[in-house]
């Protein structure tokens, strides 16, 4: 049996600004279950880190506000709790890390300081013992020269190595479910590639779930089980890693994947699907992808399309899914273009 | 054989490191350290490597718009390194620049017609021929003239690429250096541009400089393609070579480090330990020799030449070097 550990049902979170209400997030549900790495996946703005920054409420207030929706971690409603409940379980049961880890390191204090104090808030331990914590996180997370390293600035490291140390405090506290925005985008390949096995031997060895926010497709080959396209503030699609990327459904997802150069294929022309992302806005009418769809018919224009199931955990936000013809001309055409 | 359209010889650009109270030298970054490569007319040339091996330095130096420490930069046989201001900027007309982030290298206070026309301005032409050729360049470049009247906040970051690159084509340029044209840019909109620049460069027999960290984008639109690390280049062949038979550890270890968005290719990965060295105190010998996995005696003491291993395959290093005698 699955054991869901985080569920997101039906957020909405919003921005409230001078040029009106932005829906960033419009009515997203996602599942976490235990031990699993979900891979949210999709084009800038598309609301995927203030998805995540919802969860733990760390969405700036004002102009953001969540609107809506529930999120649950181990059934317990994380948007009622209390602030010291919430401080309790960040960190301690969900952990974050972001991007840029120069903004979540304390530029003031050493890394030892900091991974010891990460530690301390949640684990009553002394503080010798959590130095002594604090340089295994360091070795794990493969920081050379670790003891010298605590005694270091976040300014004195690279950005492979800020990242890691990010990572080692993350996992210090042996959190159930790790939540990472964007964790190697600003890092080289290599690094990257470091810092992915890093984070699959911890989902190995200590079972810990990962929520994967990432707008690289490959990224998400790597390391992730099961994946969410975002569109515009919605889920449009959602299924296993292997379903989204060798079939998927969506005329989004299918143009995404079309659109990336590949390594492993031989000279192809690129597929570009014409137009760019919408900003979010209220009160659209029809599918949001409209405007970029090559599919597009009456019914796009007039009707918001429902998150279709197509089975099991699969779901696709499209009408060609509840129209069969439609659907079969579609897949037809996507191989005359794919040749 | 075809006469080269650019030849890099031995090119250098080291930059001081000032410190203390009086600002004095107290040593220097060799950001880019004996380069030599030479680029056929309508060639896409790729130029990849990590943050800071000194691909844009390499670029900035070949155009002039940093002063090269040394070496030769030969453009249609003429050495331009000795060229006076005046002769260069009429140069400029034949070499130009696209940089990756599109918003800062537009003047936010110009009109997308300003931008544009202002390198039209040594040629005397008439305001209205201006006009004219701005409305052509905007529709080659995929947006219409009436864009002509906007500034470049109201444009999304792939449609300020646009504008760079009609820019760029405003005087007919034979080669056009792309600093990470398209780094900044969402996937479904780096497609469009990347078509848009192989379209043009088959349009108006364009010669390209790619340079771009993403091995899967310069793979793509490239011909050849060098691979940088702390300030040299390692390797340089076409581009099937490249991928199909990486020579260089460091090549390889970069291929395999870039993650294939299919789940049905499991593919044998290495990793490098640790980070890229800073380039102000490289390592003796090899400069990869720190990182290498293949990592010999010789390779900590002496430095591997740049030399051709195969037909077109150049690399620097000792498992190749001295092979072909
Ligand atoms: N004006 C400068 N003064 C001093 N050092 C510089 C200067 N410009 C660049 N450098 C250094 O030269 C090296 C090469 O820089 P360069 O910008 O060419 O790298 P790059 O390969 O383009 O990297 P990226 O992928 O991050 O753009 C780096 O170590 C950089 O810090
Ligand atoms: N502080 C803010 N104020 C106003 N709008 C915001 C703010 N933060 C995010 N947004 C908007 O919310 C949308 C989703 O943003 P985000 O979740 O950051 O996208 P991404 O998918 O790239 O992570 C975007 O349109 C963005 O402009
Ligand atoms: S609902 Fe219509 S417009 Fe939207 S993705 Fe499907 S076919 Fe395209
Ligand atoms: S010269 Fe030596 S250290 Fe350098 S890449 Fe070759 S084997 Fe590795
Ligand atoms: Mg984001
Ligand atoms: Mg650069």
């Amino acid at each position: 049996m699955t054991e869901a550990i985080l569920k997101i049902t039906d957020l909405q979170t919003h921005f409230f600004t001078d040029n009106g209400e932005i829906p960033a997030v419009d009515g997203v549900s996602i599942t976490v279950n235990k031990g699993e790495v979900v891979g949210i996946v999709g084009e800038s703005g598309c609301g995927k880190s203030v998805t995540s920054l919802s969860i733990m409420q760390l969405v700036p207030s004002p102009p953001g506000k969540i609107v809506g929706g529930a999120i649950q971690y181990k059934g317990e409603d994380l948007l009622t709790a209390s602030k010291k409940r919430i401080k309790d379980i960040r960190g301690n049961e969900i952990s974050m890390i972001f991007q840029e880890p120069m903004t979540s390191l304390d530029p003031l204090f050493t890394i030892g300081n900091q991974i010891r104090e990460a530690i301390r808030i949640h684990q009553k331990i002394s503080k010798k013992e959590a130095s002594r914590k604090s340089i295994e996180m360091l070795k794990l997370v493969g920081i050379p020269r670790a003891e010298e390293v605590m005694n270091d600035y976040p300014h004195q490291l690279s950005g492979g190595m800020r990242q890691r140390v990010m990572i080692a405090i993350a996992m210090a506290c042996e959190p159930e479910i790790l939540i990472a925005d964007e964790p190697t985008t600003a890092l080289d390949v290599t690094i990257q590639a470091q810092i992915l096995d890093l984070m699959k031997k911890l989902n190995k060895e200590k079972n810990t779930a990962i929520l994967m926010i990432t707008h690289d497709l490959g990224v998400v080959a790597d390391i992730c089980d099961r994946v969410i396209v975002m569109y515009a503030g919605q889920v449009v699609e959602e299924g296993t890693t292997r379903e989204i990327l060798k079939d998927p459904s969506h005329p989004y997802t299918k143009g995404l994947i079309r659109s990336i150069p590949k390594l492993h294929e031989k000279d192809q022309k690129l597929y570009s699907i014409p137009g760019t992302v919408p900003k979010p806005k209220l009160g659209v009418v029809g599918c949001r992808f409209k405007d970029r769809c090559e599919f597009a018919h009456d019914r796009c224009f007039s009707d918001s399309p429902e998150l279709f199931s197509l089975g099991n955990s699969r779901h696709s936000r499209c009408f060609l899914i509840d129209d069969p013809e439609r659907k079969v001309a579609q897949d037809a055409a996507a191989n005359i273009g794919s040749q | 054989m075809q006469q080269p359209i650019l030849e890099v010889n031995n090119l250098k650009k080291y930059f001081d490191i000032r410190g203390g109270v009086f600002g004095k030298k107290v040593g220097e970054v060799k950001a880019v350290d004996d380069v030599s490569f030479s680029v056929n007319p309508g060639e896409i040339l790729g130029i990849v490597g990590e943050s800071g091996c000194g691909k844009s330095t390499t670029g900035k130096s070949i155009l002039r718009l940093i002063e090269p420490s040394d070496g030769e930069v030969k453009f249609e046989g003429q050495d331009i390194t000795k060229l006076n201001a005046e002769s260069m900027r009429k140069l400029r007309r034949d070499m130009q620049i696209i940089f990756q982030d599109p918003y800062a290298s537009l003047n936010p206070r110009h009109t997308v017609e300003k931008i544009i026309s202002e390198p039209l301005l040594i040629h005397g032409m008439s305001k209205q021929e201006r006009k004219s050729r701005v409305k052509e360049l905007l529709e080659v470049v995929g947006l219409s003239s009436y864009h002509a009247s906007r500034y470049p906040h109201q444009f999304s970051g792939g449609q300020r690429q646009r504008i760079g690159i009609a820019r760029a084509l405003a005087n007919n340029p034979k080669l056009i250096i792309c600093d990470e044209p398209v780094s900044a840019l969402d996937v479904s909109v780096q497609s469009q541009i990347l078509n848009l620049m192989e379209g043009l460069r088959d349009q108006f027999n364009l010669t390209y400089i790619f340079i771009a960290h993403d091995l899967s984008v310069v793979k793509h639109i490239s011909d050849r393609v060098g691979v940088m690390y702390l300030g040299r280049l390692v390797e340089l062949t076409d581009k099937d070579s490249l991928y199909d038979d990486p020579k260089h550890p460091y090549t390889k270890a970069l291929l395999s480090a870039v993650p294939l968005p299919d789940p049905d290719i499991e593919k044998e990965r290495i990793i490098l330990e640790g980070d890229v060295p800073s380039p102000s105190n490289p390592p003796t010998g090899c400069a990869f020799h720190t990182r290498c996995p293949m990592a010999m005696e010789i390779c900590k003491n002496i430095r591997p030449n740049f030399e051709q291993v195969e037909v077109n395959h150049f690399v620097a290093c000792h498992l190749y070097n001295g092979a072909e005698q």
